[in-house]
Parts: structure tokens; C-alpha cells; sequence
């Protein structure tokens, strides 16, 4: 599932790309900063960009429906938005506890 | 993806939803409505959905058949309301709680998922519905009237959250029309209510159009968090 979910991840940040002056270093796989920190590469509109896009990648392509920015997501100590790696555990481990309901 | 330009239009089953969806369909729109009942027309670019305006499962489902049979979406009127006219004290907390999920709620919602599907094309047009009854303080409509001023914060401060996307956020507050929503008023109320405009008529459904188009058309792109009240209120 990991590599499924980061595949949808990494494409999605490929997109995101098209539109940004400073690239998401997706080359860099689960390392690839993201948000938040001295290497944070997206502003807070472009994660914005970024979530809804993936929320809408995992509901097309696993059918599951998730929310990848709530007060869960903000409240954790590790950021599931610092990397391309951290976001695609978070996924995951909502899709474990979504099947698991 | 379709090249013509896709508008939804939530409570298009009578009243106002009902002449919107025809007019916009005749305007060259592809027009996609929803309501809780079905409805008893049909074009060949309208499409119909039955649902509740506050229902999120639903909701995200019918955002997800869009995105996926016409890949984009250029309008959004958030026509859907309803209106309960009661003295404070007679409301029942009932009343007040799905007055304040159709009109609140609902409207929060499908703003929200139609700026997910607008953002990937940098541009949406949305128009939310207030009312006059919001700054004429009309006395029985202190739940319609409360709603819709929370439509007003809403549309304010969605216009600045969505700007960066090339989505604009305004809405228009309509006088009494004639629709079943002012059918219970009695006359002299609705005689008082129309005394207190500039303009001492009843609304027309064509009255909203026009300010609809203003909001929409392609030129507006520099007119967002804005209310225009009908009828010189």
C-alpha cells in the first residue's frame, strides 16, 4: 500500500509542480521536503493545493474518502506535511484506521 | 474535459433554482442541479442529483461524478435556503437547527468542494444567496435573518481565502419574490417589508439574474467579497 499511495504522492507533486518557481525536489522520493522548516518548499496555499489534490487522487484511485488536513493532522508532533515520505505514511495510516472502523 | 462552461445550481427543483437552471441552460451552460426531491423538467444539459444540501457524503459524492464526467467546474449559485417566520420565543430549537444546516452549513459545504474542482483550472465564480431581511432586521426572521448574515461573514472571508485560486466569492440578497418561501407571510407584512426599499416592489426572478451575471461573467475577475442587495435596500 505504501508504494501505491506514494506513486499517487509523487505524481500529484509532479503536477504541482507545473505551477511552481521552486520544485518540489521530487527526485529526492520519501525525502522531498514539502511544508514547514528551513527546507519547507510550499507556501501555505500550495500545500493547500497539494492536499486537495491528493484527497481527490485517493478517492479516484483506492475509493476512500479522507481528510488529510484536520486538527489530528495539525496536532501530531511530526508534520505529515514536512516530506513526501511523512505525508505517505499519514495516508496510510488513515486508510489502515478508515478499513479498520 | 467538456469546453463548455459548467454551472451548478443547488435547490433547483421550483422557485428561483427552477428559473436559473432553465435561463442558464438557455444561456449555452452545461447545468447541473441538485435538490432533495427529483424535479419535472428536463433539458439536454441538465443534470439532476436528490440529495440534501447538508448531507457531506452526498454531497462529495456528486463533486466526485463531476470532476469525473465533465473534469471542470466554472459556477457555483448557492441558491438552496429555507426560511422559518416565527416569533423568537415560539421557535422550536428543531426549526433553528435545520434552518441554520441548509442555509449555513449546506452553503459551507458546497463552497468548499467547488473550490477543490475550480482551483485545477484557476478559475470559479461563486455566488452565495442573502437577504434583505438580514439589514431591514425584519422582526420573526431572527434565524433567517442570522443565517444569512452568516452567509455574508462567509462570503467575505472566502473571497480572500480563494483569491489566490482565481475563484471569486459574492452574493446577492434578493427582496420578497414571489416563491413559496414568502407564501405563509401575511400581506401586510409583506406590504411593510416592500415600504421599507427604495425601489417598492416585489422582486423578480429575472431582477437576480441580472446581478448573477454581473458576478459571473469573465470581466468580474476583480469583484469579490461583495453582497448587492436588490431593490435599493
Amino acid at each position: 500500500m505504501f508504494d501505491k499511495i506514494l506513486k499517487l504522492v509523487i505524481a500529484q507533486a509532479e503536477e504541482l509542480n507545473e505551477q511552481l518557481d521552486n520544485k518540489i525536489p521530487v527526485e529526492s522520493g520519501v525525502d522531498a521536503h514539502l511544508f514547514g522548516g528551513d527546507a519547507g518548499i510550499l507556501d501555505s496555499i500550495t500545500l493547500v493545493t497539494l492536499i486537495v489534490e491528493v484527497e481527490q487522487s485517493i478517492e479516484d484511485e483506492i475509493g476512500a474518502s479522507i481528510i488529510l488536513a484536520d486538527e489530528k493532522a495539525m496536532s501530531q508532533k511530526n508534520s505529515p506535511f514536512a516530506t513526501i515520505g511523512a505525508l505517505t505514511d499519514y495516508i496510510v495510516k488513515l486508510l489502515d484506521e478508515e478499513s479498520n472502523d | 474535459m467538456t469546453d463548455i462552461q459548467v454551472m451548478l445550481i443547488t435547490g433547483t427543483r421550483k422557485g428561483i433554482g427552477r428559473f436559473l437552471a432553465d435561463y442558464y441552460v438557455s444561456k449555452g451552460y452545461i447545468v447541473i442541479g441538485c435538490s432533495r426531491g427529483s424535479v419535472e423538467y428536463q433539458h439536454d444539459n441538465y443534470h439532476h442529483f436528490c440529495l440534501d444540501v447538508c448531507d457531506e457524503k452526498k454531497v462529495k459524492q456528486m463533486f466526485a461524478e463531476i470532476r469525473k464526467t465533465t473534469g471542470r467546474l466554472d459556477v457555483l449559485i448557492n441558491n438552496a435556503g429555507i426560511a422559518s417566520m416565527n416569533h423568537a420565543l415560539l421557535t422550536p430549537l428543531k426549526t433553528v437547527s435545520n434552518i441554520l444546516n441548509t442555509n449555513v452549513l449546506g452553503t459551507f459545504l458546497f463552497c468548499r468542494e467547488a473550490a477543490k474542482l475550480m482551483q485545477k483550472n484557476k478559475f470559479g465564480r461563486i455566488v452565495n444567496f442573502a437577504t434583505v431581511a438580514t439589514p431591514l432586521k425584519l422582526e420573526g426572521e431572527a434565524i433567517y435573518a442570522a443565517s444569512k448574515a452568516a452567509i455574508l461573514s462567509l462570503t467575505e472571508i472566502l473571497s480572500k481565502e480563494l483569491a489566490n485560486l482565481g475563484i471569486t466569492v459574492n452574493s446577492v440578497g434578493p427582496t420578497p419574490v414571489k416563491t413559496d418561501l414568502i407564501r405563509s407571510v401575511p400581506r401586510e407584512k409583506i406590504d411593510r417589508l416592500l415600504s421599507m426599499q427604495s425601489i417598492q416592489r416585489f422582486g423578480t426572478f429575472e431582477d437576480i439574474a441580472n446581478v448573477i451575471n454581473f458576478f459571473i461573467k469573465k470581466e468580474s475577475d476583480f469583484i469579490t467579497g461583495q453582497n448587492i442587495y436588490l431593490g435599493g435596500v
